[in-house]
């Protein structure tokens, strides 16, 4: 019998992202990514005796507004406490979190997974400030002898959201995700690199039988840091404790760590090691008032979120396939949405950003919002066409020209003399030799093979180098023959 | 006696801290003369008090996201028991 | 010689040209030498740094600047205090080498005055005591008897203040370790309201707690040095945004309609009956001088030691756990990095440290939280609540400092929890975060007493008010401790 027919899996998911802010959480270190190790410090970040943390308002502003984007309570009274346990890259060996009054409360998402929809709660939302890093000596912390510590990381701003255990299949956990990031990407709180681990998922995971309505007991793996992981970790985990439920044991409760490179989960520690954290208020920042006036001031702010925008390009006669893949990143939607303004058919808009521009930066590995053609440069040329100055497939060569240059395809167009002839006194004459040239298609096309017309079209066209609007010729020609 | 050896041994492991035996001893009943005194605080009915954190009230004390200048490595540095490279080094970390 | 005279005695000899800050600096330096070997109330002595820093004043003399109240005028920094460049240690094995990479607030504060810096004044390890013997490196002996305890924790900085080994001193206090000191020794010392002077740079003991406060010989030379480290600062999120008085203009010898209120709990059995009688006389003469005196009631009084002890230790065992080898301090080596916390912490803290990291974890663990600490900041708000019914009657209250005179080395340390109990008269306050000052008040024995006054939070003014008055009506500020010819190896008086 499978697991799936024998066992519901149960899964809530805490995730820590980097809030996209200049400076930490509790002074004015520089967040910057990659710098020398044990560069972006000061007193306060490393935990130097006497310093004192201020907290970054702009924390309390992204906070805040991912709160609004996963639909939950901003609580109008929030502190900070102090959870307290050693680890080295901890600088004061406490972590200053929240405890029991987290900013955000109640939220959630919708998601939809094999088709179904359904809604997964969001118990809270919390700031806290990220632990440096260590850099082992050997291959993993186990076998190595010494560890070293950079304190860069340390006081990075950090958002905790925390899951209700609302998610039941694998499919439902990696659609939450994927949706958790897209609006946090969306509300532009964090970059969500998860290659540079401004994004990491704990898994919670445990089994019941199938109609059971009490939970099993559950493990939590920590530190996942891409989707891959924690689909990889989750069938592992899924297995496992299905094999010890089988063999009729207990799962034992305990923190896990998945290993990539075995592809399974090993033991953190168990239960009873777990911390006893001693949570207590801060007393070194004061607490946080947020009226109602912070918050609406914070909502103005919000991007329209992924649903309401597919929703609405649908409405300008997208499918609703195009509409979700023009959605799908923020920054593609914003790129659609910028052209739209001067360039008015959604349609065509869209078929060119899903197709040739998005193959051209697939070719050459470039970002959307890195993209050398702006919004309104391809809807610049979009116009090119319908006003016939430039056929659809020299476009597509001017569009190429557009990326590696950056120019103005009306630039481009000039310069490289790539304007359709629309001009009716130089086709004529083109025509007229074309005509004179060929008795024979002519001859065919009055005795009523309007085939030959195709031919001579062609001919037109060689003449002019393919820059004779098609259109024009097809009808000065149909003028003469007649 | 409330608070027996074992409690003292948690509390040790929990603050990272050896005791040795004269010093287990020792606290245990320290604790426990100076918690027995603290049990007064039992008969005093604070149903309904909130509890004062901060003895001057004051909230929303914040920053502007403004980069101020770090320290220099060597600076940063200065004072560690060992540090290689540009980092702080410690012995082997143990998992639990 | 100038070093038995007060910071506004001193200021007029600088301003005047009768004497220059280096002449200054070099006497208090002669005279930390002579005495110092037998008080030691000093854990470092900058005598080239304090040089260079008197130089500079005199060429702005020169030059015909006009002088800063503080400018040119040497003085001590307790040494939890960040000093950029010097060694600052906390009195503890933990920190014996670490030289901060910043300055306080107070330390730039008190540069930017202008004040020289002579060095930096022993105290109980890491702020936690009563009397200065639990410092790692020296025992401090008082001045008046030097077989007695100076007090604590900033028992160096009262010491260096009471034999004129500096004109001034900061110190801080948790719950009485700048009035208790300076009550033993017979000196003035300020405990500011929580958030008047920023705790940027003061190594923490318990964060909610700790205020820094100034240690003078008069009590204008207190209001003086509030003068220039009192006010906001960003840096300390717990700063009270507030506008900072001229402290010295509540220096008027009048108290003619003022309000006093004498908490019936503060006089309770612990009292020695001399000093309660000390303060009685001291009383009287607040009523001849027009001070309208009754009694009041602070109903929760008996609760503020545990309160204080549960909430100051869960706070201290959080802040320093920080102390743990890594990026500074004392390290013991280990196998692991488990092994080195342990050994480290255990090797580095003292036994009254290692005592409240204790009590303070098992106050914070889990299962105790809300019958401990949680109890105990509930505590806190009733005796806020005791003070603030009392500050609707009163414009001050009084009590005496401490309960004793200063007491012989060894006298309390072996028990702890007596040691504790004799807080009861500063703890309280901390807890409610309100200001108070200790004055001279008389003499137990040959030993000074203190008379502390309490006031509304920011009325430090009303504070120099009352003390001022008092003072320019008593002679106690006036009187020198004696110290024998062993003590003085080359004479100075
Ligand atoms: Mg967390
Ligand atoms: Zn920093």
């Amino acid at each position: 019998m499978a697991v799936a027919d024998k066992y519901e899996m149960v899964c809530g998911l805490e995730v820590h992202v980097e809030l996209q802010t200049k400076t930490k959480i509790f002074c004015g270190c520089t967040t910057e990514f990659g710098g020398e190790q044990n560069t972006h410090v000061c007193p306060v970040c490393l935990g130097m005796p006497g310093a004192l943390p201020v907290l970054n308002r702009e924390v309390v502003n992204y906070a805040i507004k991912a709160g609004l984007a996963l639909e939950s309570e901003i609580a109008q009274f929030s502190k900070f406490d102090r959870k307290n346990y050693f680890y080295p890259d901890l600088s004061k060996n406490y972590q200053t979190s929240q405890f029991d009054l987290p900013i955000c409360i109640k939220g959630g998402l919708e998601i939809e997974a094999e088709g179904e929809k359904k809604w997964i709660g969001i118990t809270r939302a919390h700031m806290e400030e990220d632990a440096g890093k260590l850099v082992h000596s050997g291959e993993t912390i186990s076998t190595s002898n010494e560890s070293s510590v950079d304190y860069n990381r340390a006081g990075v701003p950090l958002l905790e959201i925390v899951s209700e255990p609302d998610m039941r299949t694998i499919p439902e956990v990696l659609a939450y995700l994927e949706k958790l990031v897209q609006i946090l990407e969306y509300t532009e709180v964090s970059d969500c690199r998860l290659e540079q681990g401004s994004v990491r998922f704990d898994v919670n995971v445990s089994l019941r039988p199938i109609g059971a309505t009490s939970l099993g007991t559950r493990t939590e793996t920590k530190n996942l840091n891409s989707f891959s992981s924690v689909r990889r970790c989750m069938e592992y985990e899924i297995a496992r404790q299905a094999r010890v439920l089988d063999a009729g044991e207990n799962v034992v409760q305990e923190t896990r760590t998945w290993d990539e490179g075995q592809g399974i989960t090993l033991t953190l520690r168990s239960k009873e090691e777990a911390h006893d954290y001693r949570y207590f208020p801060e007393p070194d920042l004061a607490p946080l008032i947020i009226d109602r006036e912070w918050v609406e001031k914070i909502r103005k702010t919000l991007p329209e979120l992924p649903a309401a925008r597919r929703t609405r390009l649908q409405a300008l006669g997208l499918s609703a396939y195009d509409a979700t893949v023009i959605t799908q990143a923020k920054a593609m939607a914003d790129f659609f949405d910028e052209a739209l303004a001067s360039y008015g058919d959604a349609k065509t808009l869209a078929n060119w950003i899903m197709g040739d521009v998005t193959r051209l930066l697939n070719t050459n590995q470039c970002r959307v919002a890195d993209s050398p053609i702006s919004a309104k440069q391809l809807a610049e040329l979009l116009a090119l066409i319908d006003k016939g100055t430039l056929s659809g497939k020299i476009a597509k060569s001017v569009l190429e020209e557009m990326y590696s240059t950056g120019k103005d395809p009306s630039i481009i167009v000039k310069e490289k003399g790539l304007a359709q002839i629309s001009d009716e006194g130089a086709l004529l004459g083109i025509i007229d030799s074309v005509i004179a040239a060929n008795p024979q298609s002519v001859e065919d096309y009055r005795a009523g093979k309007d085939r030959a017309i195709g031919f001579l079209v062609g001919q037109i066209m060689k003449a002019t180098k393919g820059q004779a609007n098609p259109g024009l010729v097809n009808q000065l020609l149909k003028e003469k023959l007649s | 006696m409330t608070i027996s050896r074992e409690d003292v041994e948690y509390v040790a492991a929990l603050a990272r801290l050896e005791l040795t035996e004269q010093e287990t001893q020792e606290y245990t009943e320290q604790l426990n003369s100076i918690l027995g005194y603290a049990a007064m605080l039992e008969r005093l009915d604070t149903d309904g008090v909130v509890p004062t954190a901060h003895a001057v009230p004051l909230h929303n004390v914040l920053r502007e996201d403004q980069v101020s200048p770090s320290i220099p490595q060597e600076k940063a540095l200065q004072n560690a028991p060992d540090a290689d490279e540009g980092f702080f080094r410690v012995p082997k970390i143990s998992l639990t | 010689m100038g070093i038995e005279k007060s910071v506004s005695e001193l200021h007029e000899l600088l301003a005047h040209k009768d004497m220059s800050s280096t002449e200054l600096t070099k006497a208090y330096i002669e005279r930390i030498q002579a005495v110092d070997p037998k008080l030691k109330a000093y854990l470092t002595v900058l005598e080239d740094q304090a040089l260079a820093q008197a130089a500079e004043v005199d060429r702005r003399i020169a030059q015909g600047e006009v002088l800063g109240a503080l400018e040119g005028i040497p003085m001590a920094l307790k040494d939890n205090l960040c000093t950029e460049g010097v060694r600052t240690s906390c009195a503890s094995k933990m920190l014996e080498n670490f030289i901060p990479p910043y300055n306080a607030t107070v330390t730039d504060r008190l540069r930017t005055a202008g004040t020289i810096l002579l060095g930096k004044v022993n105290m109980d390890e890491f702020a936690m005591g009563s009397s200065t013997e639990n410092s790692y490196f020296a025992k401090t002996r008082n001045p008046w008897d030097l077989e007695c305890v100076p007090g604590g924790s900033s028992g160096g900085a009262a010491v260096a203040v009471a034999a004129d080994e500096a004109a001034f001193a900061l110190g801080s206090d948790t719950g009485g370790s700048i009035r208790q000191p300076a009550a033993f020794c017979g000196v003035v010392g300020m405990k500011p309201t929580y958030g008047a002077v920023s705790r940027y740079g003061l190594i923490a003991f318990a964060s909610s707690l700790d205020q820094i406060g100034p240690l003078t010989k008069t009590v204008r030379d207190n209001a003086l040095v509030m003068n220039a480290i009192a006010g906001y600062d960003r840096l300390d999120s717990t700063s009270v945004p507030f506008e900072k008085p001229d402290y010295t203009e509540f220096l008027v010898n009048n108290i003619r309609g003022l309000k006093i209120g004498i908490p019936k709990e503060y006089y309770g059995e612990g009292i020695d009956p001399d000093v309660a009688k000390g303060i009685q006389a001291g009383i009287q003469t607040l009523i001849n001088l027009g001070a309208e005196v009754a009694e009041c009631s602070l109903p929760h009084t008996e609760y503020a030691i545990p309160a204080y002890y549960l909430i100051a230790t869960a706070e201290a065992s959080s802040n320093l756990a920080r102390y743990d080898g890594v990026r500074y301090g004392y390290r013991a080596e280990a196998e692991d990095v488990l092994g080195m916390f342990k050994k480290t912490r255990s090797e580095g803290f003292g036994q009254e440290v290692k005592r409240r990291i204790m009590l303070g974890t098992y106050a914070l663990s889990s299962g105790y939280y809300d019958a401990y600490y949680l109890k105990a900041q509930k505590v806190r708000t009733l005796i806020k609540q005791d003070f603030d019914k009392a500050f609707e009657r009163f414009d001050v209250l009084l009590s005496p400092t401490a309960p004793t005179a200063a007491f012989k080395f060894g006298e309390k340390s072996a028990n702890p929890l007596a040691m504790y109990l004799s807080d009861i008269t500063t703890v309280p306050i901390n807890l409610a975060g309100i200001p108070a000052i200790s004055i001279p008040a008389g003499f137990v024995n040959g030993l000074p007493i203190g008379m502390q006054f309490m006031g509304k939070a920011l009325d430090e003014g009303t504070l120099y008010r009352a003390a001022y008055t008092f003072e320019q009506n008593t002679y106690y500020h006036t009187l020198k401790p004696q110290l024998s010819g062993e003590v003085l190896t080359c004479g100075s008086r």
